[in-house]
């Protein structure tokens, strides 16, 4: 089991590296119009958007493949607050942290 | 000056996030050195954290590299590079580095290659020291819930993308995407959730 684990770990860290590489290297070495198509330009524009809001989802509110409701969600409140206010960047990850180690700890 | 404060906390934030979410600081400090690009590395230990397979996490993170490709599309026709200085500038081809070549472009051909070498050199070395010293220290507290590391992870997430929901459309998806990564995750197995938000950017980018 442990030993499964550190195989899948290893497969994402050298197989999201070789193709995060390869990716890179292509834009440097392919034809300007295979990707400089607007429509190509405009959904490279939304992935970003769709797959990291999902990641904050999913990172905030399931255990496993169990939805649950704990600290975190303080946590993320706090955050959403703190980027409303338009505070920078390692505020919003500290107040996120303070608030729902606080709940963890005393709650 | 600026730039690099932030890079280090980014850092600090994904080399945390990596150990918080069961990656050895080996592993952490070779995502940064090899992958080296943010959102795609927070994507792997996001999708691995919640369960999801070696595959859905390498092609999430690879849809958040296609990004890295069309820079390289920008740059390569100002840069003009082979060989080797043409595989170290691929490596370097990044948001930052792509984004002050290009508002150095005003300025000539030379403050832009300037601007891409330097910044991407120079957030190299920030994000792979910073990567340390947060799998270091999360490696050092134990349990990663009583210290809250596991609510800074999403609001790192959350920090990333804030600066890309520029407008109602992009804000809308924003929502809809996390709700339906949460209404899927007790029925799709772990990560696939996810990965299926890019197909609703996909569908929603090219009815546009």
């Amino acid at each position: 089991m442990t030993v499964q684990i550190m195989t899948t770990l290893w497969i994402a860290t050298l197989g999201t590296s070789l193709i995060a590489f390869l990716l890179k290297y292509s834009g440097h070495s392919v034809p300007e119009r295979w990707l400089s198509h607007p429509k190509v330009q405009r959904i490279n524009a939304l992935i970003p958007i769709a797959l990291l809001s999902a990641l904050v989802a999913v990172q905030s509110f399931s255990e496993k493949s169990q939805l649950v409701i704990d600290q975190r969600v303080v946590g993320l409140s706090v955050a959403i607050v703190a980027l409303l206010l338009k505070a920078p960047f390692p505020i919003v990850v500290l107040s996120a942290a303070i608030s729902s180690a606080a709940v963890y700890n005393w709650l | 000056m600026s730039v690099s404060i932030t890079v280090g906390a980014y850092g600090v934030a994904f080399g945390a996030a990596a150990v918080a979410n069961g990656f050895t600081v080996v592993q952490a400090c070779l995502l940064s050195l090899l992958t080296f690009s943010g959102a795609s590395q927070f994507a792997v230990v996001g999708v691995i954290g919640a369960g999801g397979s070696a595959i859905s996490a390498i092609a999430t993170a690879s849809l958040l590299g296609v990004r890295n490709a069309l820079y390289g599309v920008i740059m390569a026709p100002h840069l003009k590079v082979k060989g080797l200085k043409r595989v170290v500038a691929a490596q370097i081809t990044i948001d930052e580095s792509t984004g002050v070549a290009l508002g150095q472009e005003p300025r000539g051909i030379d403050a832009m290659r300037k601007g891409f070498w330097y910044t991407g050199i120079g957030v190299f070395v920030f994000w792979n020291l910073f990567t340390l010293a947060g799998a270091l220290g999360a490696q050092a507290m134990g349990d990663v819930r009583a210290f809250g590391l596991d609510s800074a992870v999403p609001a790192a997430f959350l920090g990333l993308i804030w600066p890309r929901l520029t407008g109602n459309f992009e804000r809308a998806l924003a929502v809809g995407c996390a709700l339906f990564a949460i209404a899927m995750t007790p029925i799709l197995p772990a990560g696939l959730p996810i990965i299926a938000t890019a197909f609703i950017a996909i569908a929603v980018g090219l009815k546009r």
